[in-house]
């Protein structure tokens, strides 16, 4: 902005008025359009994203503590809290090791295919969550075409816990691997080659050069995709087999209680799923400030 | 593309582990993603192609696809231009709260659509914010389309500004600040300078956006109300089918839903495509 502000000031006064006239008071500001972009940005972060969540809030406070703590820690809510957070976990844990692995494949490799695997990386994104489901389930039923196999070794996918970790993990993966690409991009092999002409063998250099290296994008990849998980709903409730206590989820539950009419409960619930979402909303932003801060290129 | 060869990146590629790494990349994604797809086609025509068209030709199913793509009609540019506002005023200028305006921008990407959804419903329902004023003027706004169009927009505001913001900060303001010194208004700057260097990527956020619109479930599915041949968007058509054990009829309407799937990605990689010779 400093060296703007001289070119217009070469310019002159009277240009420099002029472009005032014209922007606005932009304090110099020589890009149109500030107030208009950030008013119309403005008006629909409020209307469209603020408001509806501000009035969630609003909602879930006023059934008071005590009935507020008394649905949230329900048996029933609990059993989903666990539900949810252990197979959101097993499919980030999944995703964190395919999706690294994906994404260096990707960056690294030269093969026949690869720009058709780098598309086909953002379906779950393209790709309706409700059609996955119905995929996913129809693939790991017991008569489907991994579900028979499986079962014969005693694996259950499908209407299990197994299952909805497999539709979170399906939903959830280009978070990672589009969060590491560009890093790994970047990674333009000089520092391995150091590293190797001082005598680092291969696992040496990817733990403690390679990997020190993406930690920040990884783990800002993973708290987003592990968000993406928790609430995921459509790809999920067909493959869970919605039994409360064991394959219910927690979004599924805060549905049922709309569909109950107990809009004060799905209000408590979904505060509970926003608040999480919030808490880890922050961590990613707060990886990812830490991965800019300590960027790879001086 | 030189940087991007195997050769100048100092890694020594040699011998199994590489093979091994890359083969089993190809095997879990074939199974994991490449499967599923494969799967909707082959269910979808598992009587016949004859039972496919004709499930999709059924009214409910033609009601179903009518609904979505109004929806689309309605979304993708509201959000398109919200996407192309948010980017250019989040990446051209600098002001107190930008970053917290960013994250709210993204803010539905982190929110679970049943959230969205529940949320909506506490402002325009019966016993909302504004229900009594809604009734009182007879607007009807949930379970009826403004509340599948409203949810729908939460759900994939950010798609087109996720897509800009990089582009916008990668080229700087340098273009747009000659253009104005050299006397361009405003529009004539965005038109003529902005607009055709970031053209590439704001189309595959349109096609993204379009493609999430069409496809958006969790949220639509509180707000919709369900009434079949009436508010019943595509991909809940699908559901009630499924649901139905009509299962020819509800991978039939999967696969039209994965067409406009596969069609978005060929989008997105013919456009890398032209971007990359540009």
């Amino acid at each position: 902005m400093t060296s703007l502000d001289v070119s217009v000031g070469e310019v002159g006064a009277g240009a420099r008025q002029r472009s005032r006239k014209i922007y606005g008071r932009g304090q110099g500001r020589v890009v149109p359009g500030f107030r208009l972009s950030l008013g119309v940005t403005l008006l629909y972060a409020a209307l469209i994203i603020c408001l509806p969540l501000a009035t969630l809030i609003v909602v879930g406070a006023r059934l008071g503590p005590a009935e507020y703590w008394a649905v949230v820690s329900s048996p029933r809510a609990l059993a989903s809290y666990r539900v949810t957070l252990g197979a959101a976990a097993l499919a980030t844990l999944f995703n964190t090791i395919y999706g690294f692995a994906l994404a260096w494949v990707l960056v690294r490799h030269e093969f026949p295919g690869r720009r058709v695997l780098d598309a086909v990386v953002d379906l779950p994104f393209a790709l309706p969550t409700a059609v996955a489901g119905i995929a996913l389930t129809a693939l790991f039923a017991r008569n489907g075409w991994f579900g028979e196999p499986l079962s014969l070794i005693g694996i259950k996918v499908a209407y299990t816990q197994l299952g909805i970790a497999l539709a979170m993990a399906f939903t959830s993966l280009p978070f990672i691997v589009r969060t590491l690409q560009p890093v790994m991009e970047e990674l333009d092999g000089e520092i391995e080659e150091a590293a190797r002409t001082l005598g680092a063998g291969n696992v040496t250099i990817f733990f403690r050069v390679v990997l020190p290296i993406l930690v920040p994008a990884l783990l800002a990849g993973v708290s987003l995709a592990f968000a993406r998980c928790l609430g995921e709903f459509g790809a999920v409730i067909f493959i869970a087999g919605n039994q409360p206590y064991q394959t219910e989820i927690t979004a599924l539950l805060a549905f049922i209680r709309i569909e109950e009419y107990e809009y004060s409960a799905a209000a408590a619930i979904a505060t509970v799923m926003l608040g999480t979402a919030f808490v880890l909303l922050v961590v990613t932003n707060a990886l990812q400030a830490y991965a800019r801060r300590h960027e790879l290129t001086p | 593309m030189s940087a991007a060869s195997g050769t100048s990146r100092g890694q020594p590629q040699r011998g199994w582990s590489r093979y091994v790494l890359l083969g089993s990349v190809l095997l879990v994604t074939a199974i994991v993603i490449g499967a599923p797809i494969l799967a909707v086609f082959i269910q979808a025509l598992s009587q016949g192609l004859a039972i496919a068209l004709e499930s999709l030709a059924h009214p409910d199913t033609r009601a179903a696809i009518w609904l979505s793509v109004v929806v689309a009609i309605v979304v993708v540019p509201v959000n398109t231009l919200f996407g192309i506002a948010a980017a250019w005023s989040i990446a051209k200028f600098r002001f107190p709260g930008r970053k917290l305006l960013l994250a709210i921008v993204e803010l539905p990407f982190s929110v679970s659509p049943i959230v969205a959804g529940i949320s909506y419903l506490f402002v325009y329902g019966g016993q909302g914010l504004f229900g009594p004023f809604l009734e009182a003027h007879d607007l009807k706004i949930m379970f009826a389309l403004p509340g599948i169009i409203l949810a729908t927009t939460f759900v994939t505001a950010p798609f087109v500004a996720r897509e800009l913001l990089p582009l916008m900060q990668l080229q700087g303001n340098s273009d747009e600040e000659v253009a104005a010194t050299l006397g361009a208004h405003g529009w004539q700057t965005f038109f003529r300078v902005t607009l055709p260097n970031i053209r590439w990527g704001l189309l595959y956020g349109v096609v993204l956006c379009n493609a999430r619109v069409l496809g958006e479930f969790g949220a639509v599915s509180i707000v919709s109300g369900n009434i079949r041949g009436e508010t019943n968007t595509l991909p809940l058509h699908v559901e009630m089918l499924y649901h139905d054990y009509n299962a020819a009829g509800a991978f039939a309407a999967a696969a039209v839903l994965t067409l406009v799937a596969l069609v978005t990605l060929l989008v997105k990689t013919l456009l890398e495509r032209v971007s990359s010779h540009a």
